[in-house]
């Protein structure tokens, strides 16, 4: 089965200047994104994973061209969309949609839902004028709301409602591609599970896309086809849901899925518990950027970056960017200090 | 019974705006026994916070505590004078918070705010308090702690300024430490070290734990006791293994099955329907009974109290009680239970 390549960006790098000294000159970067390629087919979810400062927004922002990439291509759909002028960036983004965090910040406090809606199909030219108010009934009925809701304005409804609003925001330009970013992690769990579900049905029905950015891996699992660990700016590994969630191969992947608490008190609790904090991504760590704190660093990991590859044991499309993922699953490679225990 | 450090009965505490009286904690009971962690679970707006800084009477000036009693070693905290409540906060009980940059103060060194209330409460010199603060940071496991000492909290990072603010909260030796949230703002990396500490310094001093959290994951793995909170009131109140595998209230089952989980595959996920009520507009009867799948009209006319069963487990639903007028078999969001109104004791699960 050939599945349709709807995005493809490869060799993605966003650095942001940080200015200083007396003339504002630029004195360094912070390379938030550095050099990431991935794939997303038509009609499936791929998540970005990774904690705070990994780059995974930065990669969606990029994406749309709300922050210009430093360097890399971007095809959506055939079309090269770094090149753009602004103009046709704007009527490309019809396709491309984002729901972020906090939808109350992203939403106009002084316009009611129907104008948000409204405002998002005049700029794409969706319908003619007469016929978008049955349209936004529609929208709003389709993400679970109600047509006398239409008129009210953004601090009238809940958290979830809102994210809602956010939701046939996105939808109201029929889209093939959103990028949800953190667009549940704000939300309560039960709250949390019925966004989920909409956001599943509408796929379905519309045939959408998602690029999915969280933190919150069992969001991810639920929700995903495919997943991207990020890590101070890289991927370090990308690979089908199962592959990584239970087939986990670069030692950040599994420190990351063993330090979830699990909701089970009976559950085998064995946490490999990393040393330290993420380093600045000003100037991140020489080779390997997880070598500072992976429980498996060696020499060649302070110099040598490794390659986003498939290692033995790996499922096609499963790659790990690590150069001792054999030599860590046959137990050749011992961890230096796998388990660090606090007193207890 | 001597060994309940903490016991709160049916605490009530309310604000007062220009709308009117907010009750935003109505009917909480539970008891925390000596060394062990009890966690408050519940979403935003159930009053699980105003519960633990009622428990320190540290509320904003429009609050105030209308009900019930919280007794600390046999001592009704609620009697207590002004000055007595400063001999208990940050000396016999302490608390953590969830964002530590704002509860840290941005113009002090960390070594002269863990050193105040050292020399507050143990009357030790400044030179005295200085060494003991540095103790404390290593104590929390931050490296190099005596240049640590004289840094400033921006200075730090999330991780580390959690670790110092429980440098603080442990510097007179608390018998009790209340956390709220304190791993919510930080990533799961960070969040394994820091319920990893808070678990060992646990063991190693016999300090008691309240554990504020939405996260059931967390409450898993570090509570033994569990007190479930819904629009200002415990729902439920059980020991951890039975909380997770036999939840009795309705909005828990709810709660549990609303779970997207990292460690196993779940096919579709089933939400409570609806949203948290307003707290100027309660329903009358049951809090959740707008929410319930099972809720009856009894539910929706009359509050049920928070029922005591033989193994210290409470629950506050109709369903459990003698009056339930429902059909004896319950399904709640898939699970079954069987209604006590009918004669049988047990509760099957399929």
């Amino acid at each position: 089965m050939v599945k349709k390549e709807l995005l493809k960006v490869t060799g993605l790098k966003q650095y942001f200047p940080i200015k200083g000294g007396l003339m504002g000159r630029t004195v360094n970067h912070v390379k938030a994104v550095d050099d990431i390629s991935f794939t997303i087919h038509e009609g499936e979810t791929v998540s970005i994973v990774g904690e705070s400062g990994c780059g995974k927004s930065t990669t969606g922002r990029a994406i749309l061209r709300l922050e210009e990439p430093t360097e890399g291509s971007v095809v959506f759909n055939g079309d090269e969309l770094t090149t753009l002028s602004k103009r046709e960036m704007r009527t490309h983004r019809k396709d491309l949609q984002i729901i972020f965090q906090d939808p109350y910040a992203s939403i106009n406090p002084r316009q009611t839902v129907a104008d948000v809606l409204d405002e998002a199909m005049t700029i794409q030219k969706i319908l003619p004028a007469k016929q978008r108010r049955k349209r936004i009934i529609e929208l709003l009925e389709t993400v679970g709301l109600n047509e006398y809701q239409a008129d009210r304005y953004p601090h009238e409804f809940s958290g979830g409602q809102r994210q809602r609003i956010g939701i046939a925001r996105a939808l109201s330009v029929d889209p093939k591609l959103i990028i949800c970013d953190e667009a549940v992690s704000a939300l309560d769990v039960s709250i949390q599970a019925q966004v989920l579900n909409l956001l599943e049905e509408l796929q379905e029905e519309f045939n959408l896309t998602y690029l999915f950015i969280s933190h919150d891996l069992g969001v991810v699992r639920h929700i995903s086809d495919r997943v991207i660990v990020m890590y101070l700016g890289k991927i370090v590994e990308i690979g089908d849901k199962y592959s990584i969630f239970e087939n986990a191969k670069h030692p950040y992947t599994k420190a990351l899925l063993s330090a979830i608490p699990v909701p089970d008190p009976k559950a085998v609790k064995k946490h490999i518990v990393l040393k330290g904090d993420v380093p600045s991504p000003i100037d991140p760590p020489a080779g390997c950027r997880f070598h500072t704190r992976c429980p498996f660093a060696q020499d060649k990991c302070k110099v040598d970056v490794p390659e986003l590859i498939v290692h033995e044991g790996m499922r096609e499309g499963h790659q790990a960017a690590c150069h001792f993922v054999e030599e860590i699953e046959n137990g050749t490679l011992q961890a230096a200090e796998f388990e660090e225990t606090f007193f207890g | 019974m001597e060994t309940d450090l903490l016991k709160v009965e049916d605490l009530r505490t309310s604000f007062y705006t220009d709308e009117g009286e907010v009750k935003a904690v109505d009917g909480v009971s539970f008891i925390l026994p000596k060394g062990k962690t009890l966690g408050i679970v519940g979403e935003s707006g159930s009053g699980k916070s105003i519960t633990a800084l009622s428990i320190l009477n540290l509320l904003a000036s429009n609050g105030k505590i209308v009900g019930g009693e919280i007794n600390f070693k046999g001592k009704n905290l609620l009697s207590f004078s002004d000055k007595e409540m400063r001999e208990i906060r940050g000396n016999a009980i302490s608390m953590i918070f969830q964002e530590p940059m704002t509860s840290l103060n941005p113009v002090f060194t960390v070594g002269q705010q863990i050193s105040e209330s050292i020399i507050k409460h143990q009357k030790l010199s400044k030179k005295e308090a200085n060494i003991r603060s540095i103790e404390l940071l290593k104590l929390v496991g931050i490296p190099s702690p005596d240049k640590r000492v004289k840094q400033y909290p921006y200075e730090l990072s999330g991780g580390m300024r959690q670790r110092v603010m429980i440098a603080i909260a442990l510097a007179c030796n608390p018998e009790m430490l209340i956390a709220d949230e304190p791993t919510t703002a930080l990533d799961v990396t960070i969040q394994a070290q820091i319920l990893g500490l808070i678990r060992g310094l646990q063991t190693r001093f016999g300090m008691s734990v309240i554990m504020i959290t939405h996260d059931l994951g967390v409450v898993a793995e570090t509570c033994d006791f569990v007190a479930v909170m819904y629009a200002g009131q415990v729902v439920e109140y059980s020991d951890i293994f039975t909380l997770f595998e036999e939840p009795k209230h309705p909005y828990t089952i709810g709660l549990m099955n609303s779970l997207p989980r990292h460690d196993v595959e779940i096919e579709k996920l089933e939400p409570i329907r609806g949203n948290v009520p307003n707290p100027k507009e309660m329903p009358t009867g049951c809090r959740f009974s707008p929410r319930c799948p099972a809720a009856t009209d009894l539910c929706r006319r009359e509050m049920p109290e928070l029922l005591k069963d033989d193994d210290g487990n409470d629950v506050r639903c109709w369903i459990y009680s003698e009056k339930w007028e429902g059909e004896a078999e319950v399904t709640v969001y898939g699970e079954k239970r069987i209604a006590k109104g009918h004669g049988s004791e047990t509760i099957l699960s399929d």
